[in-house]
């Protein structure tokens, strides 16, 4: 068993005006390829900072973090950009999908870091957008759709690229019932079949049920372990 | 809320938040400062040289030249002509009771300005006798009067300040003799300060030239030009054009007045373009930006009129920032400031003259300004008033 | 470029904006191109003058004028290979409003120094055996509306006839293109027909045009003719055509000064308008920026990405603006006054610097924010 992600006595602290604030106090974890993983805890806890270490969006101040056999720790900014690239697929609450782009060329944005020619990225694009069911909504453009269609398009952009992580934050938080439940389908269906590894940031217990394996972080420390076999 | 109460209130709040967009209001400012500060500017060259051209020449004088001399230099009067001039009706008497006239005669000089050592054509002007009597203006504030019969000239004080050689002793040569400078004098700053005068029989011999081009008269009163000139007009045995001194000067400067003019609102009106489409992002962006508020304010119940003044009035007082700041800049940089040219064309000749920012101009620059806040302040406020408010608070 | 559509996309973002940003540039580079382009016209004008063409004229100061008899000792002059003159004649035509160039000259010499003018050689030939015949140059005679043969009188305040008349009659026999030249002498009147009626001025020239083998020369030439009449009673000076334009340029004064005073000054309220526009618009996209840093857009590639639409922005703004310019310098009525003009090319190249200042000074500052950007705060909306 591969562990995909692994997190070694991480600590991460920031400074708030001129206090020191201590936000994850030495946190051990390994992640293996092909799990589910639902983050849970209160406002405050630390999972979205421990998210955006494991995504490379942020560096501890103590600790190592290895990610897909690599030291992510020890990167430097430019570095960790391409390898963020390459990666990691990031899905936002918000969708953060480029108001003035299509839906197509928003999937599209990741693609133009690669060597790709056109043609190439044009039918990576299709088939990302056919895997998450808006194929027929390509030349849409964000202010045209509605929240979990947008949602969906986001996740079409964090998998384009074929990373080995995708990383959700929040992703049904700006979503209604129904919606929600679609796109944790989708979500579990991508692990399922497409043996997705899926790190996930949430506060509905609900949405953490989709997962295989669920943590809860408590004042920046894992407090509590559920692991859940697929249904 | 009556409709001026509601302006009020909404626009003391616009005000009261101001200082949170200095930064996009200072651009408003700044662009209307500029426009106004260039066109100002440009029409200050106009206003100086006209103002210069009228001053030398008053309503009780008349000027006459030959028919259909589009200038002095362009004219030839003989003698008989320029005896009948003098004696015509109309015409002040001295004590002794000889009309005061001047019958004058116009030669060019080349001479080097001291700045950059150009070459410029200067008027050198030869008067009658009468001269100190006719222009009571003239005062002599360095050496003393020329001589008749004798090669000797006064200076005027922007020429003496300009050109090199014409300080009091020094020496030129024209084709026909050489002239000594004896004295340097002003006329209060108009167009004959750029000149050279002499005697007009003695510039006559020295050059050989024909005759006189011109002469110039003090008449009883401003009332007696028409006696003055209908008298000239018809007597069959001259050729002549009558024109009040100061129409006279003023004509001169029309032409390249125009230009000047062309030019100032040309370019004034391309930068007011500019500023106004500047103007308008602002006003939207202030708008966007508290969309919220505008929002809030409509939902409350203020009127759609008086978001649309508030939003004129905040454009308005921002203009008006810009324009007298645009003028002051215009003012403090070239009110008094000299200039040089020949550009003025023949009639002109060389003239040395202030910039002149007058009140006027500083009226019109503000009137630009606030045309140009009103302008870039109109589509942004009515987008203010016309935003659907369940929208707006729902969007944001 | 494949980020080609994300800038372009990036630019439109809040579409009013954009435009008016753009039609404030393109308002800024209009001037400039016009204001530029009539300021090195001037400079290209004189520098492009015929070397081959030297002005003789009265030391003293030209309008004291030379005899018509040094004509044949200039003509002497190794080097030298024809002399015409100029006598001004000016005059109107019915009105003191209508001013005519008119000037007395030796016409076939005439033509022969300034090539540029194209006149038939059976108008030449009519010329030379009528006394009373003039050349009028193309646009003067439409103007009027005189067809050859037509009587001409013109009205003189200046050259009364030895008969005591202020009229003169000549007759129309040839017109001649002068479209090379604006504003050129182009009504020919014949001294010896001069010479004849002038009560007084007869046998004078105001300059002598002296057209030359070699350019080269020109200096040598110069300095020659002047000699020949050193310490007479009319002495001479001598200049090139350029030397000529130049000094009268300078005569303009100050207008030059205040030309790129006001320049400057545009072009400084339009680039502190821009830039702040820019800035305005990038800080509004700093979600955006921070998204695409995530997706794992380097700091050094959101740098380049907003510079490259802060190019584009300025760059295609100014080529509009240039090009408005060009277009009104093409339009007739400039060439009307200025003859043969274009947008030089130098202005052209001033304005695309322009715009690459323009486009780093206010792309600089925010594309360096972006650059700096971190991505966590970002994104928290910190």
């Amino acid at each position: 068993m591969t562990a995909v992600v692994s997190l070694r006595n991480v600590a991460k602290s920031y400074l708030r005006g001129r206090q020191q604030v201590e936000v994850l106090h030495g946190v051990d974890l390994d992640i293996t390829a092909g799990e589910f993983l639902a983050l849970m805890g209160p406002s405050g806890s630390g999972k979205t900072t421990m998210l955006n270490l494991i995504a490379g969006l942020d560096q501890p101040t103590g600790g190592e973090v290895q990610v897909a056999g690599q030291r992510i720790d020890r990167l430097s900014r430019a570095a960790l950009s391409s390898w963020r690239a390459q990666h990691i697929g990031f899905v936002f609450q918000f969708y953060n999908l480029l108001p003035v782009l299509t839906a197509e060329a928003n999937v599209e944005v990741p693609l133009l870091l690669t060597n790709l020619s056109g043609k190439e990225r044009s039918k990576r694009v299709q088939t990302a957008l056919q895997l998450v069911g808006l194929a027929d909504r390509g030349k849409h453009k964000p202010n045209e759709l509605s929240g979990g269609q947008q949602q969906r398009v986001a996740i079409a952009r964090a998998l384009v690229a074929d990373p080995t992580l995708l990383v959700c934050d929040e992703p049904t938080g700006d979503l209604d019932r129904r919606s929600a439940e679609e796109i944790m389908n989708l979500l579990q269906a991508l692990n399922r079949t497409q043996g997705k590894t899926i790190v996930m940031v949430t506060h509905d217990p609900k949405a953490a049920e989709y997962a295989s394996r669920e943590l809860h972080l408590d004042k920046g420390r894992l407090v509590d372990e559920v692991a859940r076999k697929a249904a | 809320m009556t409709l001026f109460k509601q302006i009020g209130a909404v626009a003391v709040m616009n005000f009261k938040s101001l200082p949170h967009r200095v930064g996009t209001s200072v651009v408003i400012v700044i662009g209307i400062a500029g426009v106004v500060a260039v066109l100002i500017s440009v029409l200050a060259m106009s206003t100086g040289m006209i103002e210069t051209m009228e001053h030398s020449g008053r309503d009780d004088r008349a000027i006459v030249m030959r028919n259909g001399s589009a200038s002095e230099t362009g004219s030839a009067l003989g003698r008989d002509a320029a005896r009948l001039v003098a004696d015509a009706p109309g015409v002040r008497r001295d004590a002794a009771g000889k009309p005061i006239a001047s019958a004058e005669v116009l030669r060019l000089l080349n001479l080097f300005r001291k700045e950059d050592n150009a070459e410029v054509n200067v008027a050198m002007r030869g008067v009658g006798p009468q001269v100190q009597e006719l222009r009571p203006e003239l005062k002599i504030i360095e050496g003393r009067m020329f001589r008749p019969a004798v090669t000797e000239v006064i200076v005027g004080k922007a020429a003496h300040a300009e050109f090199k050689g014409l300080n009091v002793g020094d020496t030129f040569k024209t084709r026909g003799a050489t002239w000594t400078v004896v004295g340097v004098f002003t006329t209060g700053g108009d167009s004959h300060d750029s000149t050279v005068l002499t005697d007009a029989e003695t510039l006559i011999n020295a050059e050989q030239r024909g005759g006189f081009q011109s002469v110039t008269v003090q008449l009883e009163s401003a009332a007696a030009f028409q006696k003055f000139k209908d008298a000239l007009t018809s007597n069959p045995a001259l050729a002549i054009d009558v024109n009040r001194e100061r129409d006279y000067y003023r004509r001169q400067s029309e032409t390249i007045s125009k230009v000047i003019y062309v030019i100032a609102y040309v370019v004034g009106g391309i930068m007011a373009v500019g500023a106004i489409f500047s103007a308008l992002n602002t006003m939207y962006s202030a708008v966007s930006a508290r969309l919220r508020e505008i929002a809030t304010l409509r939902a409350i119940g203020f009127g759609a009129t008086a978001m649309v003044m508030s939003v004129l009035a905040e454009a308005l007082l921002l203009a008006l920032i810009g324009g007298a700041v645009g003028a002051a800049i215009a003012w403090l940089f070239f009110n008094g400031h000299q200039v040089s040219t020949s550009a003025g064309g023949q009639g002109v000749g060389h003239l040395i003259f202030e910039l002149s920012v007058s009140p006027g101009l500083i009226a019109i620059g503000i009137i630009w300004a606030c045309s140009i806040g009103l302008l870039g302040g109109l589509f942004p406020a009515i987008r203010a008033a016309r935003l659907p408010v369940a929208t707006a608070l729902r969007a944001i | 470029m494949k980020y080609f559509g994300l800038i372009w996309a990036g630019l439109w973002r809040k579409r009013t904006r954009t435009f008016f940003t753009m039609a404030s540039i393109v308002v800024a580079f209009l001037l400039f191109g016009l204001l530029q382009g009539l300021n090195q016209g001037f400079n290209t004008v004189v520098t492009n003058l015929n070397v081959d063409r030297l002005y003789v004229s009265a030391k003293t100061n030209m309008t004291d004028g030379l005899p018509i008899a040094y004509s044949a000792r200039i003509k002497a002059v190794p080097g030298v290979r024809a002399v015409s003159h100029w006598t001004y004649f000016g005059g109107y035509f019915r009105d003191a409003k209508n001013p005519i160039p008119a000037f007395a000259t030796d016409p076939e010499p005439l033509f022969q120094i300034y090539r540029e003018l194209k006149v038939k050689p059976e108008y030449m030939e009519a010329m030379k055996k009528t006394r009373t015949g003039v050349l009028v140059s193309e646009q003067l005679a439409k103007q009027y509306g005189w067809k050859i043969g037509d009587r001409i009188p013109l009205g003189t305040s200046i050259w009364t006839t030895k008969q005591g008349s202020s009229t003169w009659m000549f007759d129309l026999v040839g017109t001649f293109d002068a479209s090379a030249f604006g504003g050129f002498p182009s009504f020919y009147i014949n001294q010896a027909y001069f010479d004849e009626n002038a009560a007084f001025g007869a046998h004078t020239a105001h300059y002598f045009l002296v057209g030359i083998k070699d350019p080269h020369q020109a200096t040598q030439i110069s300095k020659q003719i002047d000699a020949l009449f050193a310490n007479s009673t009319y002495e001479t000076r001598t200049q090139t055509e350029s030397a000529l334009a130049q000094m009268q340029l300078k005569q303009l004064g100050d207008i030059n000064f205040i030309v790129n005073a006001i320049v400057g000054a545009v072009l400084f309220t339009l680039l502190f308008l821009t830039a702040n526009t820019m800035m305005q618009s990038v800080s509004e996209r700093t979600p955006e920026l921070a998204v695409l840093k995530t997706l794992g857009f380097s700091d050094g590639k959101v740098l380049t990405l907003v510079l490259i639409e802060a190019l584009m922005l300025c760059v295609f703004a100014a080529a509009i603006g240039l090009g408005l310019a060009t277009f009104v310098f093409e339009s007739g009525a400039l060439r009307r006054i200025f003859g043969n003009f274009g947008m030089p090319l130098i202005v052209m190249a001033m304005g695309g610097g322009t715009a690459l200042v323009l486009a780093l000074v206010s792309g600089l500052p925010p594309a360096w924010r972006a650059r700096q950007l971190n991505i966590v705060d970002a994104l928290a909306g910190r």
